[in-house]
Protein backbone atom coordinates (compact mmCIF):
# COMPACT_ATOMS: atom_id res chain seq x y z
CA UNK A 1 0.00 0.00 0.00
CA UNK A 2 1.20 3.61 -1.03
CA UNK A 3 1.17 6.31 1.09
CA UNK A 4 1.10 10.11 0.20
CA UNK A 5 3.71 12.64 1.28
CA UNK A 6 1.60 13.88 3.51
CA UNK A 7 1.16 10.74 5.16
CA UNK A 8 4.16 9.50 5.08
CA UNK A 9 5.70 12.61 6.55
CA UNK A 10 2.89 12.18 9.22
CA UNK A 11 4.43 8.30 9.75
CA UNK A 12 7.75 9.14 10.53
CA UNK A 13 6.69 12.37 12.93
CA UNK A 14 5.11 9.55 14.59
CA UNK A 15 7.67 7.56 15.17
CA UNK A 16 9.31 10.65 16.46
CA UNK A 17 11.44 11.53 13.66
CA UNK A 18 11.71 15.54 13.47
CA UNK A 19 9.89 17.29 10.27
CA UNK A 20 9.50 20.68 10.04
CA UNK A 21 6.25 21.88 10.43
CA UNK A 22 4.06 21.32 7.10
CA UNK A 23 0.32 21.51 6.25
CA UNK A 24 -2.04 19.20 4.09
CA UNK A 25 -4.78 21.78 2.13
CA UNK A 26 -6.92 21.17 0.03
CA UNK A 27 -7.88 24.31 -1.54
CA UNK A 28 -6.00 27.70 -2.29
CA UNK A 29 -7.45 29.16 1.41
CA UNK A 30 -6.02 26.08 3.15
CA UNK A 31 -2.78 26.47 1.89
CA UNK A 32 -2.68 30.53 2.56
CA UNK A 33 -3.50 29.98 6.39
CA UNK A 34 -0.68 26.96 5.96
CA UNK A 35 1.79 29.62 4.56
CA UNK A 36 0.74 32.42 7.09
CA UNK A 37 1.34 30.08 9.64
CA UNK A 38 4.72 28.99 8.52
CA UNK A 39 5.85 32.86 8.55
CA UNK A 40 8.44 32.31 5.67
CA UNK A 41 9.04 31.13 2.16
CA UNK A 42 7.09 28.28 1.49
CA UNK A 43 6.89 25.54 -1.19
CA UNK A 44 3.73 24.05 -1.91
CA UNK A 45 3.94 20.20 -3.36
CA UNK A 46 1.37 18.30 -5.68
CA UNK A 47 0.33 15.11 -3.53
CA UNK A 48 -0.06 12.90 -6.13
CA UNK A 49 0.60 8.78 -6.01
CA UNK A 50 3.41 8.90 -9.16
CA UNK A 51 6.42 10.66 -9.47
CA UNK A 52 7.68 13.31 -11.86
CA UNK A 53 5.89 15.74 -9.43
CA UNK A 54 8.84 18.51 -10.02
CA UNK A 55 8.82 18.36 -14.09
CA UNK A 56 5.13 18.67 -14.39
CA UNK A 57 5.60 21.59 -12.30
CA UNK A 58 3.61 19.85 -9.07
CA UNK A 59 6.52 21.83 -6.91
CA UNK A 60 6.52 25.57 -6.47
CA UNK A 61 7.90 27.97 -4.48
CA UNK A 62 6.44 30.98 -2.50
CA UNK A 63 7.50 34.35 -0.98
CA UNK A 64 4.30 34.98 0.26
CA UNK A 65 1.26 33.46 1.83
CA UNK A 66 -0.81 35.09 -1.43
CA UNK A 67 1.48 33.46 -3.95
CA UNK A 68 1.06 30.05 -1.66
CA UNK A 69 -2.60 30.13 -2.58
CA UNK A 70 -2.07 31.16 -6.33
CA UNK A 71 0.28 28.22 -6.95
CA UNK A 72 -2.03 26.10 -4.71
CA UNK A 73 -4.60 26.86 -6.82
CA UNK A 74 -2.74 25.87 -10.15
CA UNK A 75 -1.35 22.55 -8.33
CA UNK A 76 -4.47 21.23 -7.36
CA UNK A 77 -6.09 21.61 -11.04
CA UNK A 78 -2.98 20.39 -12.43
CA UNK A 79 -2.90 16.05 -13.46
CA UNK A 80 0.18 14.41 -13.02
CA UNK A 81 0.64 11.08 -15.02
CA UNK A 82 -3.11 10.69 -15.41
CA UNK A 83 -3.54 11.62 -11.38
CA UNK A 84 -5.10 14.60 -10.12
CA UNK A 85 -3.71 15.51 -6.72
CA UNK A 86 -5.54 15.06 -3.49
CA UNK A 87 -4.66 18.21 -2.13
CA UNK A 88 -1.45 20.07 -1.87
CA UNK A 89 1.62 20.00 0.68
CA UNK A 90 2.69 23.25 1.90
CA UNK A 91 6.31 23.23 3.60
CA UNK A 92 8.48 25.89 4.78
CA UNK A 93 11.71 26.36 2.63
CA UNK A 94 13.79 25.31 4.84
CA UNK A 95 17.50 26.68 4.75
CA UNK A 96 19.94 23.47 3.97
CA UNK A 97 23.68 22.97 4.83
CA UNK A 98 23.52 19.88 3.51
CA UNK A 99 21.21 16.83 2.38
CA UNK A 100 21.20 12.98 3.30
CA UNK A 101 19.59 9.73 2.32
CA UNK A 102 18.10 7.81 5.03
CA UNK A 103 16.02 4.71 3.84
CA UNK A 104 14.93 0.93 4.78
CA UNK A 105 13.93 -2.01 1.98
CA UNK A 106 13.16 -5.29 2.57
CA UNK A 107 16.19 -6.99 0.80
CA UNK A 108 14.33 -10.08 -0.72
CA UNK A 109 17.07 -12.59 -1.42
CA UNK A 110 18.22 -11.99 2.70
CA UNK A 111 15.08 -12.21 3.90
CA UNK A 112 15.99 -9.14 6.20
CA UNK A 113 15.54 -5.11 6.13
CA UNK A 114 18.05 -3.42 4.62
CA UNK A 115 19.37 -0.04 5.99
CA UNK A 116 20.35 2.69 3.60
CA UNK A 117 22.29 5.66 4.47
CA UNK A 118 24.02 8.38 1.73
CA UNK A 119 25.57 11.62 2.69
CA UNK A 120 24.72 12.46 -1.39
CA UNK A 121 20.75 13.06 -0.62
CA UNK A 122 17.87 14.67 -2.88
CA UNK A 123 18.89 12.61 -5.52
CA UNK A 124 17.61 8.60 -6.29
CA UNK A 125 19.68 6.50 -4.37
CA UNK A 126 19.93 3.80 -7.16
CA UNK A 127 21.78 6.27 -8.83
CA UNK A 128 23.83 7.43 -5.72
CA UNK A 129 24.55 3.79 -5.55
CA UNK A 130 25.65 3.13 -9.22
CA UNK A 131 27.76 6.52 -9.87
CA UNK A 132 28.91 6.65 -6.22
CA UNK A 133 29.09 3.38 -4.03
CA UNK A 134 31.31 4.66 -1.16
CA UNK A 135 28.70 7.40 -0.75
CA UNK A 136 25.83 4.60 0.24
CA UNK A 137 26.26 2.97 3.38
CA UNK A 138 24.35 -0.65 3.90
CA UNK A 139 23.32 -3.11 6.43
CA UNK A 140 20.73 -5.32 7.25
CA UNK A 141 19.07 -5.71 10.41
CA UNK A 142 17.17 -8.52 12.21
CA UNK A 143 13.50 -9.72 11.26
CA UNK A 144 12.87 -10.04 15.35
CA UNK A 145 15.49 -8.39 17.51
CA UNK A 146 14.96 -4.66 18.33
CA UNK A 147 17.27 -2.04 15.87
CA UNK A 148 20.11 -0.56 18.20
CA UNK A 149 21.47 2.72 17.89
CA UNK A 150 24.93 1.09 16.96
CA UNK A 151 24.02 -0.57 13.97
CA UNK A 152 22.50 2.63 12.22
CA UNK A 153 25.65 4.43 13.31
CA UNK A 154 27.80 1.71 11.60
CA UNK A 155 25.71 2.30 8.03
CA UNK A 156 26.32 6.23 8.25
CA UNK A 157 29.81 6.02 9.53
CA UNK A 158 30.92 3.92 6.14
CA UNK A 159 29.77 6.89 4.60
CA UNK A 160 32.87 9.02 5.77
CA UNK A 161 29.91 10.68 8.23
CA UNK A 162 31.55 11.73 11.78
CA UNK A 163 30.95 13.84 14.79
CA UNK A 164 27.84 15.62 15.07
CA UNK A 165 26.42 14.62 12.09
CA UNK A 166 27.13 11.24 12.94
CA UNK A 167 25.54 11.53 16.13
CA UNK A 168 22.56 13.56 14.93
CA UNK A 169 21.28 11.03 11.63
CA UNK A 170 22.26 8.14 14.22
CA UNK A 171 18.86 8.05 16.06
CA UNK A 172 17.03 9.33 12.79
CA UNK A 173 17.56 6.03 10.37
CA UNK A 174 17.46 3.63 13.95
CA UNK A 175 13.83 4.95 14.03
CA UNK A 176 13.01 4.46 10.87
CA UNK A 177 14.40 1.07 10.64
CA UNK A 178 12.56 0.75 14.14
CA UNK A 179 8.82 2.03 12.15
CA UNK A 180 10.11 -0.07 8.94
CA UNK A 181 9.19 -3.30 11.13
CA UNK A 182 6.89 -2.18 13.61
CA UNK A 183 4.27 -0.79 10.33
CA UNK A 184 5.00 -3.70 7.92
CA UNK A 185 6.72 -2.21 5.52
CA UNK A 186 8.23 -2.82 2.64
CA UNK A 187 9.97 0.17 2.22
CA UNK A 188 10.46 3.72 4.36
CA UNK A 189 12.73 6.39 2.80
CA UNK A 190 13.68 10.19 4.06
CA UNK A 191 14.86 11.71 0.98
CA UNK A 192 16.45 14.36 1.48
CA UNK A 193 17.26 14.22 5.27
CA UNK A 194 18.12 17.75 5.62
CA UNK A 195 20.78 19.14 8.11
CA UNK A 196 19.45 22.67 8.54
CA UNK A 197 21.96 25.83 8.90
CA UNK A 198 21.41 25.77 12.47
CA UNK A 199 22.63 22.11 13.03
CA UNK A 200 19.36 20.23 13.30
CA UNK A 201 18.16 17.58 10.90
CA UNK A 202 14.96 17.21 9.74
CA UNK A 203 12.68 14.81 7.44
CA UNK A 204 12.03 17.38 4.53
CA UNK A 205 10.52 14.47 2.36
CA UNK A 206 9.34 11.25 2.85
CA UNK A 207 8.22 8.01 1.13
CA UNK A 208 6.86 4.89 2.23
CA UNK A 209 5.28 1.42 1.06
CA UNK A 210 3.20 -0.87 3.34
CA UNK A 211 3.02 -4.51 2.87
CA UNK A 212 -0.25 -5.00 1.34
CA UNK A 213 -1.44 -7.99 3.69
CA UNK A 214 -0.74 -5.85 6.54
CA UNK A 215 -3.15 -3.66 5.91
CA UNK A 216 -5.93 -5.70 8.63
CA UNK A 217 -2.65 -5.12 11.34
CA UNK A 218 -2.02 -2.10 11.03
CA UNK A 219 -5.78 -0.78 11.46
CA UNK A 220 -4.76 1.72 13.83
CA UNK A 221 -2.18 3.44 12.49
CA UNK A 222 -4.24 3.67 8.83
CA UNK A 223 -8.05 4.08 10.39
CA UNK A 224 -7.15 6.75 13.38
CA UNK A 225 -4.11 8.03 12.92
CA UNK A 226 -3.82 8.72 9.11
CA UNK A 227 -7.90 8.54 8.33
CA UNK A 228 -6.93 6.51 5.04
CA UNK A 229 -10.93 5.08 4.92
CA UNK A 230 -10.62 1.34 4.17
CA UNK A 231 -12.26 1.32 0.45
CA UNK A 232 -9.27 3.21 -0.12
CA UNK A 233 -7.28 1.03 -2.07
CA UNK A 234 -4.24 3.25 -3.46
CA UNK A 235 -4.15 1.17 -6.61
CA UNK A 236 -1.61 3.11 -9.08
CA UNK A 237 -4.84 2.84 -11.34
CA UNK A 238 -8.55 2.37 -11.34
CA UNK A 239 -9.43 -1.63 -10.88
CA UNK A 240 -11.54 -3.23 -14.10
CA UNK A 241 -14.24 -5.09 -13.69
CA UNK A 242 -12.48 -8.36 -14.17
CA UNK A 243 -9.96 -7.26 -11.56
CA UNK A 244 -12.10 -6.82 -8.82
CA UNK A 245 -14.63 -9.54 -9.82
CA UNK A 246 -11.36 -11.81 -9.43
CA UNK A 247 -10.44 -10.15 -6.43
CA UNK A 248 -14.07 -11.19 -4.84
CA UNK A 249 -13.70 -15.11 -5.88
CA UNK A 250 -10.43 -14.86 -4.05
CA UNK A 251 -11.80 -13.29 -1.15
CA UNK A 252 -14.43 -15.54 -0.78
CA UNK A 253 -12.75 -18.59 -0.18
CA UNK A 254 -9.81 -19.38 1.93
CA UNK A 255 -8.36 -22.23 -0.44
CA UNK A 256 -5.62 -21.33 -2.74
CA UNK A 257 -4.96 -17.82 -4.41
CA UNK A 258 -5.99 -16.52 -7.63
CA UNK A 259 -5.15 -13.10 -9.37
CA UNK A 260 -5.92 -11.20 -12.27
CA UNK A 261 -4.65 -7.83 -13.40
CA UNK A 262 -5.34 -6.69 -16.85
CA UNK A 263 -4.52 -3.22 -17.06
CA UNK A 264 -2.85 -2.44 -20.81
CA UNK A 265 -3.32 -6.01 -21.83
CA UNK A 266 -5.82 -6.55 -24.47
CA UNK A 267 -4.65 -9.62 -26.54
CA UNK A 268 -6.23 -12.74 -27.48
CA UNK A 269 -5.37 -15.37 -25.17
CA UNK A 270 -6.29 -15.56 -21.74
CA UNK A 271 -3.97 -16.58 -18.98
CA UNK A 272 -4.81 -18.95 -15.95
CA UNK A 273 -0.87 -19.59 -14.84
CA UNK A 274 0.93 -19.67 -11.78
CA UNK A 275 2.60 -21.26 -9.34
CA UNK A 276 6.39 -20.67 -7.97
CA UNK A 277 6.90 -17.88 -9.38
CA UNK A 278 6.00 -18.74 -12.76
CA UNK A 279 3.23 -16.19 -14.28
CA UNK A 280 6.06 -13.50 -15.10
CA UNK A 281 8.22 -16.42 -16.56
CA UNK A 282 5.10 -17.62 -18.47
CA UNK A 283 4.02 -14.19 -19.39
CA UNK A 284 7.19 -13.15 -20.73
CA UNK A 285 7.39 -16.72 -22.45
CA UNK A 286 4.02 -15.99 -24.57
CA UNK A 287 4.74 -12.17 -25.13
CA UNK A 288 8.62 -13.10 -26.52
CA UNK A 289 6.93 -15.68 -29.35
CA UNK A 290 4.54 -13.42 -30.34
CA UNK A 291 1.49 -13.73 -28.23
CA UNK A 292 -1.10 -11.41 -26.74
CA UNK A 293 -2.01 -12.15 -23.86
CA UNK A 294 -5.66 -10.59 -22.18
CA UNK A 295 -4.49 -10.64 -18.90
CA UNK A 296 -1.67 -11.45 -16.34
CA UNK A 297 -2.58 -14.40 -13.75
CA UNK A 298 -1.26 -16.37 -10.49
CA UNK A 299 -3.02 -18.88 -9.00
CA UNK A 300 -1.61 -21.37 -6.58
CA UNK A 301 -1.54 -22.80 -3.53
CA UNK A 302 -4.38 -25.45 -4.35
CA UNK A 303 -7.41 -23.30 -5.03
CA UNK A 304 -10.87 -24.91 -4.74
CA UNK A 305 -12.79 -26.15 -7.74
CA UNK A 306 -15.05 -23.23 -7.48
CA UNK A 307 -12.02 -20.83 -7.70
CA UNK A 308 -10.12 -21.98 -10.38
CA UNK A 309 -13.35 -22.38 -12.20
CA UNK A 310 -14.22 -18.65 -11.26
CA UNK A 311 -10.78 -17.33 -12.64
CA UNK A 312 -11.16 -19.05 -15.89
CA UNK A 313 -14.70 -18.10 -16.38
CA UNK A 314 -13.83 -14.22 -15.75
CA UNK A 315 -10.64 -14.58 -18.34
CA UNK A 316 -12.72 -16.27 -20.70
CA UNK A 317 -15.69 -13.61 -21.01
CA UNK A 318 -12.95 -10.84 -21.26
CA UNK A 319 -13.12 -9.06 -24.50
CA UNK A 320 -11.20 -10.87 -27.71
CA UNK A 321 -10.32 -13.73 -25.47
CA UNK A 322 -10.28 -16.67 -28.43
CA UNK A 323 -8.54 -19.55 -26.31
CA UNK A 324 -7.11 -20.05 -22.82
CA UNK A 325 -3.38 -21.32 -21.81
CA UNK A 326 -3.51 -22.80 -18.36
CA UNK A 327 0.31 -23.27 -17.74
CA UNK A 328 2.35 -23.13 -14.61
CA UNK A 329 6.01 -23.55 -13.08
CA UNK A 330 7.73 -26.63 -12.41
CA UNK A 331 7.65 -26.56 -8.35
CA UNK A 332 3.89 -25.81 -8.60
CA UNK A 333 2.41 -28.28 -5.65
CA UNK A 334 -1.04 -27.00 -6.70
CA UNK A 335 -3.08 -30.31 -7.71
CA UNK A 336 -3.40 -30.69 -11.38
CA UNK A 337 -6.75 -32.57 -11.37
CA UNK A 338 -8.46 -29.91 -9.25
CA UNK A 339 -7.30 -27.01 -11.64
CA UNK A 340 -8.55 -29.45 -14.20
CA UNK A 341 -11.71 -29.55 -13.15
CA UNK A 342 -12.15 -25.98 -12.85
CA UNK A 343 -11.19 -24.99 -16.02
CA UNK A 344 -13.35 -27.84 -18.36
CA UNK A 345 -15.86 -26.45 -16.17
CA UNK A 346 -15.65 -22.53 -16.99
CA UNK A 347 -16.02 -24.21 -19.98
CA UNK A 348 -18.61 -26.05 -19.87
CA UNK A 349 -20.50 -23.51 -17.92
CA UNK A 350 -20.05 -20.96 -21.00
CA UNK A 351 -21.17 -23.21 -23.00
CA UNK A 352 -17.44 -23.52 -24.93
CA UNK A 353 -15.96 -27.02 -25.66
CA UNK A 354 -12.62 -27.91 -23.61
CA UNK A 355 -10.96 -28.97 -26.55
CA UNK A 356 -11.29 -26.21 -28.45
CA UNK A 357 -10.96 -23.36 -26.06
CA UNK A 358 -8.54 -24.91 -23.53
CA UNK A 359 -4.94 -24.38 -26.12
CA UNK A 360 -2.48 -25.78 -24.07
CA UNK A 361 -2.58 -26.83 -19.87
CA UNK A 362 1.15 -27.36 -18.46
CA UNK A 363 0.75 -27.92 -14.87
CA UNK A 364 3.21 -30.24 -13.36
CA UNK A 365 2.24 -30.76 -9.78
CA UNK A 366 0.09 -33.32 -7.60
CA UNK A 367 -2.16 -35.68 -8.62
CA UNK A 368 -0.88 -35.36 -12.33
CA UNK A 369 -2.53 -38.91 -13.40
CA UNK A 370 -5.50 -37.39 -11.97
CA UNK A 371 -5.42 -34.66 -13.62
CA UNK A 372 -4.06 -36.34 -17.17
CA UNK A 373 -7.89 -38.68 -17.23
CA UNK A 374 -9.83 -35.56 -16.64
CA UNK A 375 -7.84 -33.88 -19.66
CA UNK A 376 -8.01 -36.97 -21.90
CA UNK A 377 -11.46 -37.71 -21.39
CA UNK A 378 -12.20 -33.46 -22.55
CA UNK A 379 -9.45 -34.08 -25.35
CA UNK A 380 -7.95 -31.28 -23.81
CA UNK A 381 -3.71 -30.52 -24.83
CA UNK A 382 -1.89 -30.84 -22.25
CA UNK A 383 1.63 -31.42 -21.49
CA UNK A 384 4.08 -32.51 -18.44
CA UNK A 385 7.29 -31.26 -16.86
CA UNK A 386 8.97 -32.72 -19.56
CA UNK A 387 7.93 -29.61 -21.88
CA UNK A 388 9.63 -26.58 -20.70
CA UNK A 389 7.76 -23.42 -19.90
CA UNK A 390 9.08 -21.79 -23.12
CA UNK A 391 7.57 -24.23 -25.43
CA UNK A 392 4.30 -25.06 -23.79
CA UNK A 393 3.73 -20.87 -23.95
CA UNK A 394 5.12 -21.53 -27.58
CA UNK A 395 2.62 -24.04 -28.78
CA UNK A 396 -0.53 -21.96 -27.25
CA UNK A 397 0.76 -18.93 -29.47
CA UNK A 398 0.86 -21.43 -31.81
CA UNK A 399 -2.35 -22.50 -31.60
CA UNK A 400 -4.18 -19.57 -31.24
CA UNK A 401 -2.70 -17.90 -33.89
CA UNK A 402 -4.60 -20.84 -35.98
CA UNK B 1 -29.19 -43.26 -3.00
CA UNK B 2 -26.71 -41.16 -4.90
CA UNK B 3 -26.51 -37.97 -6.11
CA UNK B 4 -25.06 -36.73 -9.46
CA UNK B 5 -27.09 -34.25 -10.80
CA UNK B 6 -25.67 -31.02 -10.94
CA UNK B 7 -22.10 -32.17 -10.68
CA UNK B 8 -19.91 -32.89 -14.08
CA UNK B 9 -16.52 -34.57 -12.29
CA UNK B 10 -18.07 -36.67 -9.23
CA UNK B 11 -20.85 -38.94 -8.22
CA UNK B 12 -20.65 -40.44 -4.29
CA UNK B 13 -23.20 -43.25 -3.78
CA UNK B 14 -24.32 -44.28 -0.49
CA UNK B 15 -25.95 -47.73 -0.27
CA UNK B 16 -28.93 -48.77 1.65
CA UNK B 17 -29.49 -49.03 5.26
CA UNK B 18 -26.40 -46.76 5.59
CA UNK B 19 -27.76 -43.68 3.35
CA UNK B 20 -30.53 -43.29 6.63
CA UNK B 21 -28.24 -44.10 9.08
CA UNK B 22 -28.44 -41.17 11.38
CA UNK B 23 -24.96 -42.07 12.87
CA UNK B 24 -23.03 -42.56 9.86
CA UNK B 25 -24.42 -39.77 8.44
CA UNK B 26 -22.44 -37.65 11.30
CA UNK B 27 -19.99 -39.04 10.74
CA UNK B 28 -19.55 -38.76 7.32
CA UNK B 29 -20.34 -34.56 7.78
CA UNK B 30 -17.73 -34.91 10.05
CA UNK B 31 -14.99 -36.49 8.20
CA UNK B 32 -15.46 -34.97 4.71
CA UNK B 33 -13.26 -31.91 4.59
CA UNK B 34 -15.26 -29.85 1.13
CA UNK B 35 -18.32 -30.21 3.61
CA UNK B 36 -20.24 -32.41 0.84
CA UNK B 37 -22.67 -33.83 3.03
CA UNK B 38 -25.18 -33.02 5.49
CA UNK B 39 -26.73 -35.26 8.30
CA UNK B 40 -30.59 -34.98 8.63
CA UNK B 41 -32.96 -36.99 10.88
CA UNK B 42 -33.73 -39.41 8.12
CA UNK B 43 -29.71 -39.78 7.27
CA UNK B 44 -27.47 -38.37 5.10
CA UNK B 45 -28.33 -35.88 2.30
CA UNK B 46 -25.32 -35.24 -0.37
CA UNK B 47 -25.02 -31.46 -1.33
CA UNK B 48 -24.91 -31.85 -5.16
CA UNK B 49 -23.46 -28.57 -5.62
CA UNK B 50 -20.41 -29.34 -3.96
CA UNK B 51 -19.81 -32.84 -5.31
CA UNK B 52 -16.74 -31.55 -7.79
CA UNK B 53 -14.88 -30.08 -4.59
CA UNK B 54 -14.38 -33.48 -3.80
CA UNK B 55 -10.56 -34.05 -3.13
CA UNK B 56 -10.66 -37.98 -3.21
CA UNK B 57 -9.22 -38.08 0.23
CA UNK B 58 -11.28 -41.42 1.02
CA UNK B 59 -12.47 -40.49 3.92
CA UNK B 60 -16.15 -40.94 3.71
CA UNK B 61 -15.09 -44.79 2.31
CA UNK B 62 -13.20 -45.18 5.18
CA UNK B 63 -15.89 -44.09 7.70
CA UNK B 64 -18.84 -45.77 6.27
CA UNK B 65 -19.51 -49.95 6.14
CA UNK B 66 -17.45 -51.41 3.60
CA UNK B 67 -18.87 -50.97 0.08
CA UNK B 68 -21.94 -48.29 1.41
CA UNK B 69 -20.25 -45.18 0.45
CA UNK B 70 -19.02 -45.16 -3.65
CA UNK B 71 -17.11 -42.19 -5.21
CA UNK B 72 -17.57 -41.99 -8.97
CA UNK B 73 -14.81 -40.54 -11.20
CA UNK B 74 -17.42 -39.47 -14.10
CA UNK B 75 -14.76 -39.11 -16.18
CA UNK B 76 -13.51 -42.40 -16.15
CA UNK B 77 -16.31 -43.90 -17.53
S1 LIG C 1 -13.60 -38.53 -0.79
FE1 LIG C 1 -13.14 -37.00 0.78
S2 LIG C 1 -13.71 -35.07 -0.17
FE2 LIG C 1 -14.66 -36.66 -1.38
S3 LIG C 1 -16.68 -36.86 -0.50
FE3 LIG C 1 -15.40 -38.37 0.52
S4 LIG C 1 -14.68 -37.32 2.34
FE4 LIG C 1 -15.50 -35.72 0.99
Amino acid sequence: MRFYEYEARKIVELAGIPVTEYGFCRTPEEARAAAEKIDGPTVVKSQVLTGGRMKAGGVQFADTPDEAATHAETILGLEINGHMPRGVLVDPKAEVKQEYYAGVVWDGTAKKPLMLFSDMGGIDIEQVAEEHPDHVGRGHISNLDPVFDFQAKQVIARTGVTGSQLTRATPILARLAELFREKDMLLAEINPLAELTDGRFVALDAHMEMEGEAVGRQAKLLREELEIAEDDTRESYEPSDFERRVKEIDASDHRGVIQGKDHNFDGNLGLVIGAGGGSLTLTDAVRSQGGKPANYSEIGGNPSVAKACGLAREVLQKDGVEKIAVMMSIVSNTRVDIVARGVIKACLELGLDPSETIAVFRIPGAWEEEGAKILDYYGVEYYDRSVSLWDAAGRAVEKVQG
Amino acid sequence: MSAEQESIFIGIEIEEPAASDPELARKLEEVCPVSIFEATDSGTEIIASRLDECVLCGLCVEAAPAGAVTIVKKYEG
